[in-house]
């Protein structure tokens, strides 16, 4: 995996390339003075499903339709299948392209939608019928193969979009936000489906995305993505566990995001409390510590000597488990989500002890992220409080 | 006619006083029956009863001389003239309303409100006054009179200058139709045309131009009959000479110019009444198109 971006997570089993799949070198994209892409790279190894995550305006996109050939990079190099496609035209670069919208044509049937990319590339009448009639049962639309997209669901229209792009047979397929345009619940399903079904053809994917549970479930390789640059490529659990930017941190997976100051190498928040290790950062400098909720417990007693005192202030059941704020004498609020098992009796009013594991420290010039809003946002139900920080 | 429905009584005397609120409502059902008969009215007066008055003229000789009309030389000429008109009026408003169209709705480049606003321009100039300015470019000591005299071809008092006024006349139609459609159907189902192989021509055939084509079709038809019914410029430039350079429109004006007799009288009727079937045909066809353009956007 030879790659430019700056922060490569070498614990990911770098298979060797095959040739196949997606490589992306120094691809720059400006548009006047504004850097929309700037020297990103990466590789979409074959047979997998990569993610390319970040907010909106993170660059994601752009380095998706420059990949597809829809979009003219500035500079860098862009390789399919081991050819360099850089200069080639859209219509030579044969990839599946999926959009948020469906696209699909409107004044064709499900059946004609589906054959259109076959009826361009020649493919005989009974070949097609046969390809076709492949793909509507695979997307499970045999029924609809007459109905126009009109007639269909947001769910329905994306697995026909997506029959659509399979139907060549394309080395690569490039997903542009497939879901974003669906409720919740379509959503999920689609994903399991559309999981399920990469594990039967497994066509290289590079999904866009802003939603980080989407990119941690399908995707075996994540590409963090912030103002236009690459953040951190890994695992999922190696981009979860070990996030290589303040961003990554505070992006993926919410986390909360305590202020303190470097003394003898070690971060200290709450006056004098000798807290986790900073020997990275200069002495006397400010720095963040950012830690998940799940890392986060709460006693009545103090622990051990990392443990913080404080009040309980607002404690949430939210069925499995319960969200808990604790303001530290300082100030700075910390919360923390505990399983209902794990609860103990703890009122509001009530001093506790906090206890913050795996906290990951980093100096306040190394970038800011989401994480460095309050962690509350955005994380008010049960589903994304494990999660979301700034997946909205 | 919705100020007269959003009419509802004051609060205070909603409480106080329930008849005042029914008195109100008949007023309400008053108004709105007045307007409904002055519409009606106005409708019968000005459109249907001068339509009725052609038809009735120009079947009062009978059957027969109504017949003779369209074995007349000059009034056969000014038909096909006037057809010929409009054919190509329509094939160059619709290829070159696409091609500008396509760039209004698709471009961003330095000058396209300008544009935009231009292409409105026939809309508010007086055809006369069209007539006019191609009298002045292409007539007598005109700035490209030289050019095309050296050349043998005759512009003013000939059929080039009447198509070219009455093109001038039809070119909003078009793209005044196809732009807002192109806008509302974006261009990701082309990119994903490409993306699927298809050329940029192929894809302007076989997904851009269908999904346009009621749009299309509304703005031909409206050219059409704007060509059909054009006048003014016509007359300016066309001279007009009888059978030669006359259209349906100047045939009419001719006839009841010169008019010594009720048969020729007739024969103008005859003349008018065609066409006004001719608009009648097309108008259905825009309204129907129209439908079809609202249904399909409405997808």
């Amino acid at each position: 995996m030879t790659t430019s971006a700056p922060n490569v997570d070498m614990a990911v089993p770098p298979r060797p390339s095959t040739g196949h799949g997606i490589e992306v070198e120094g691809l720059t994209k400006r548009f006047g003075s504004f850097v929309a892409v700037a020297d990103v790279g990466f590789s979409a190894v074959d047979g997998r499903i990569t993610a390319l995550l970040g907010p909106s305006g993170s660059g994601k996109s752009t380095v998706l339709r420059m990949i597809a050939g829809l979009e003219r990079p500035t500079a860098g190099r862009i390789t399919i299948a081991g050819e360099d496609q850089t200069g080639a035209s859209v219509q030579d670069r044969r990839v599946g392209f999926v959009f948020q919208h469906y696209a699909l044509f409107r004044h064709m049937s499900v059946r004609d939608n589906v054959a259109f990319g076959l009826s361009v590339r020649k493919v005989g009448k009974a070949d097609r019928r046969k390809r076709v009639d492949e793909l509507l049962e695979l997307v499970q639309l045999g029924p609809f193969a007459d109905r126009y997209p009109h007639h269909l669901s947001g769910g329905q229209r994306q697995r026909v979009a997506l029959a659509r792009a399979l139907a060549p047979r394309p080395r690569v397929l490039l997903l542009d936000e497939p879901f974003g345009a669906l409720d919740a619940r379509v959503r999920q399903d689609l994903r399991h489906w559309l999981d399920k079904l990469h594990r039967d053809l497994g066509v290289t994917s590079l999904l866009v995305t802003h939603d980080q549970e989407e990119a941690l479930e399908l995707a075996q390789t994540l590409v963090v993505m912030h103002r236009g640059r690459v953040e951190q490529v890994g695992s999922p659990e190696a981009v979860y566990n070990e996030p290589a930017t303040p961003f990554v941190a505070g992006f993926v997976g919410a986390a909360n995001v305590l202020t303190g100051r470097v003394r003898g190498g070690r971060l200290q928040v709450n006056g004098e409390q000798v807290l986790w290790d900073a020997a990275h950062i200069d002495d006397g400098s400010e720095a963040h510590a950012y830690i998940r909720p799940h890392d986060v417990r709460v006693s009545g007693s103090r622990e051990n000597g990392g443990s913080l005192p404080g009040v309980l202030e607002r404690s949430k059941d939210l069925g499995w488990m319960s969200k808990l704020h604790v303001r530290l004498p300082d100030g700075q609020v910390v919360i923390a989500h505990i399983p209902n098992e794990e609860l103990g009796a703890h009122q509001p009013g009530d001093e506790v002890w906090v206890d913050l594991r795996n906290a990951k420290v980093f100096a306040p010039g190394e970038g800011d992220g989401p994480g460095l809003a309050d962690p509350d946002l955005g994380a008010d139900d049960a589903e994304s409080a494990a999660t979301a920080t700034a997946a909205g | 006619m919705s100020a007269v429905r959003e009419r509802t009584p004051p609060l205070e005397t909603l409480d106080l006083d329930a008849r005042s609120g029914n008195h109100d409502a008949r007023r309400g059902r008053r108004v709105r029956a007045a307007m409904l008969t002055a519409a009606l009215l106005y409708v019968l007066v000005l459109l249907v009863a001068p339509l009725a008055g052609i038809v009735v003229s120009a079947l009062k000789g009978g059957i027969g001389n109504f017949l003779r009309t369209f074995t007349d030389h000059d009034a056969l000429h000014a038909f096909l003239l006037t057809f010929l008109i409009m054919v190509v009026t329509v094939v160059v408003t619709t290829v070159f309303g696409l091609v500008v169209a396509l760039v209004l709705a698709r471009d961003r480049f330095v000058g396209r409100r300008f544009m935009s606003a231009l292409v409105d321009l026939p809309l508010g100039v007086s055809p006369v006054i069209v007539g006019l300015m191609a009298v002045l470019l292409f007539g007598r000591g005109g700035w490209f009179e030289s050019f095309f005299a050296a050349r043998g071809i005759q512009i003013v008092f000939a059929l080039p200058s009447m198509v070219l006024v009455t093109t001038f006349i039809s070119i909003p139609f078009t793209i005044r139709e196809v732009v807002p459609v192109l806008q509302e159907l974006g261009t990701e189902e082309e990119q994903a045309a490409w993306t699927l192989g298809a050329s940029r021509l192929r894809t302007f055939f076989r997904i851009t131009l269908p999904n346009i084509r009621w749009g299309l079709w509304y703005g031909i038809a409206l050219s059409a009959a704007r060509a059909i019914g054009e006048v003014g410029a016509v007359l300016i430039v066309a001279g007009p000479i009888q059978g030669q350079t006359e259209t349906s429109t100047l045939y009419i004006l001719r006839v009841f110019d010169q008019s010594h007799s009720s048969l020729q009288d007739q024969a103008g009727y005859v003349v008018a009444f065609t066409l006004a079937a001719f608009s009648i045909v097309l108008l259905i066809g825009i309204e129907l198109f129209k439908r079809r353009k609202i249904k399909e956007a409405g997808r």
